[in-house]
């Protein structure tokens, strides 16, 4: 984390810090990894637009009491591939960790293809997206072949 | 909502675990298309060199096959949701002639997606009608979903603009036939080949041989979309991509043509601005095509290949066409056993 952060938003005890998030993305995480439907009894702080000297400007994300796992870990990096994750317990960062783009992404990225059969209304199918290069990351539709990169990622959310 | 994590990306565009559930009602394989039994046909790329191999040496002995009737006691259900001419009555003449029997649907209007079913449903009923579905849908991906949902195999006979396999197995089929194989010709692809289902399906699957080269001759707007080359630079094929065919035609053993598909193109103001924006003529052929150059095309054409080429030694489209109940014959021979 970067020198002043600490200005903004308190250090944790216990829980996660996902930093490193592009600028503006740290609510569409909060989406959809659910903790803004339900955010149960978790404290959750957000800095959108910090100044960050990798990055020039950056989002991070605080939860408290909570450690996020393998799987939420992956949609994190689908959402900004860049993220880093920090697992901090008693008041110390114990893991910091670069977050990895999943091989396969079922249900949480919308085929921008309208033609595609996972687009089509009444039927009881989901996206699947597979990844084809993971310094993109690029991803393939499942269904449909077309190619989706990180930067489409955002405006193909389900939430 | 599942996410996987890992590190190997997947070799090919569908995986067969994402087909779940599909069981086969099969009996005694055909000989030589053991690795065709209970199978699905979604892509092109769902075969190996040797598996097409095996299939065209299956398709140049058909009149075998025709006399065991290995489909008798078979049905296949053709579901056709856009308009076919040769794949459906290619695939109805080719169970006929194996001794088996067909459902045909034609358009959605006739069935009860009319009536607001969905394709999930339809195929269900179609599933539990037949032994094996072949299915034809504007959009893309359908042939899978297809698979995912019912027990009997599915084969694609063409889902919007993705893959069209047993069009690119008839299409390598007959170049195999009239030129003695693929390995070492230079091809051309030329036409619509960002919306063109066959097009594409026979550029990958020109992948599984070792032509020369391959040219990719196309407007600048209908150029092979994106996914497709990136599956071509995975397997090393050599290509290029060049806007005119008269410039490459001198070099040329095949050259495969197909028609702008007007019905898949979003905006009809870019297709007025490229329609007739390449025309194959006897005239340009003479003299600067080699003299056993073969000329293919998927059918229907509209006017990409002037009429005069129809009665050249040029001409294999009628070939092609000819040859396409031979290979679906020899494909559900060894889908069905």
């Amino acid at each position: 984390m970067d020198a002043g952060e600490g200005l903004l938003v308190r250090r944790i005890r216990e829980g996660t810090v996902i930093d490193h998030v592009e600028p503006g993305k740290s609510f569409v995480i909060l989406k959809v990894l659910g903790f803004l439907d339900e955010p149960g009894e978790r404290r959750i702080s957000v800095v959108v637009n910090a100044e960050s000297r990798k990055m020039g400007r950056k989002d991070i994300v605080k939860i408290e009491g909570y450690f996020i796992g393998e799987e939420e870990e992956g949609i994190v990096a689908v959402v900004s591939p860049r993220a880093t994750v920090n697992i901090v317990r008693s008041g110390r960062v114990v893991e910091k960790r670069r977050v990895r783009p999943p091989r396969r992404v079922i249900g949480i990225i919308s085929c921008p293809n309208p033609t595609c059969i996972s687009r089509k209304e009444r039927e009881p199918v989901e996206p699947v997206m597979l990844l084809v290069d993971e310094e993109g990351p690029v991803y393939r539709c499942g269904y449909c072949g077309t190619l989706v990169r990180a930067s489409d990622v955002p405006r193909l959310i389900r939430v | 909502m599942l996410v996987e994590t890992g590190n190997s990306s997947p070799s090919h565009l569908f995986t067969p675990d994402l087909l779940t559930g599909v069981t086969c009602r099969v009996a005694v394989p055909v000989p030589g298309l053991e690795a065709f039994r209970g199978r699905d046909v979604i892509s092109i790329l769902d075969f190996t060199r040797s598996d097409l191999e095996s299939l065209f040496e299956a398709a140049d002995s058909v009149d075998k096959l025709t006399s065991q009737a290995p489909l008798k006691g078979k049905i296949v259900a053709l579901a056709f949701f856009e308009p076919s001419t040769r794949t459906r009555l290619s695939f109805e003449s080719a169970v006929k002639r194996l001794g088996g029997d067909t459902l045909v649907v034609s358009g959605e209007d006739a069935i009860s997606v009319a009536k607001g079913e969905n394709l999930a449903d339809t195929v269900r009923m179609l599933d539990s009608y037949s032994d094996a579905i072949v299915i034809r849908h504007r959009y893309e991906g359908v042939a899978l979903y297809a698979a995912e949902i019912a027990e009997s195999p599915v084969v694609n006979g063409g889902d919007g603009r993705q893959h069209h396999p047993t069009q690119a197995m008839l299409d390598l089929y007959t170049i195999r036939t009239l030129k003695g194989g693929v390995d070492g010709l230079v091809v051309g692809v030329l036409g619509d080949l960002r919306y063109g289902r066959a097009a594409s399906s026979f550029i990958l699957g020109l992948t599984r041989f070792k032509p020369a080269k391959v040219y990719l001759i196309s407007p600048p707007p209908l150029r092979v979309r994106e996914e497709v080359l990136m599956q071509l630079d995975k397997t090393g094929l050599g290509y290029e991509e060049v806007e005119d065919y008269r410039g490459v035609l001198p070099e040329l053993d095949v050259l495969y043509v197909t028609r702008i598909q007007r019905e898949r193109i979003p905006d009809p103001g870019e297709y007025e601005r490229i329609k007739g924006s390449y025309r194959v003529t006897l005239r340009d052929l003479h003299g600067r095509a080699k003299p056993g150059l073969k000329i293919l095309h998927p059918l229907p054409r509209v006017d990409e290949i002037s009429f005069d080429v129809d009665n050249s030694p040029y001409q294999a489209y009628f070939i092609q066409a000819r040859l396409g109940v031979r290979v679906r014959m020899a494909l559900l021979a060894g889908i069905l056993g």
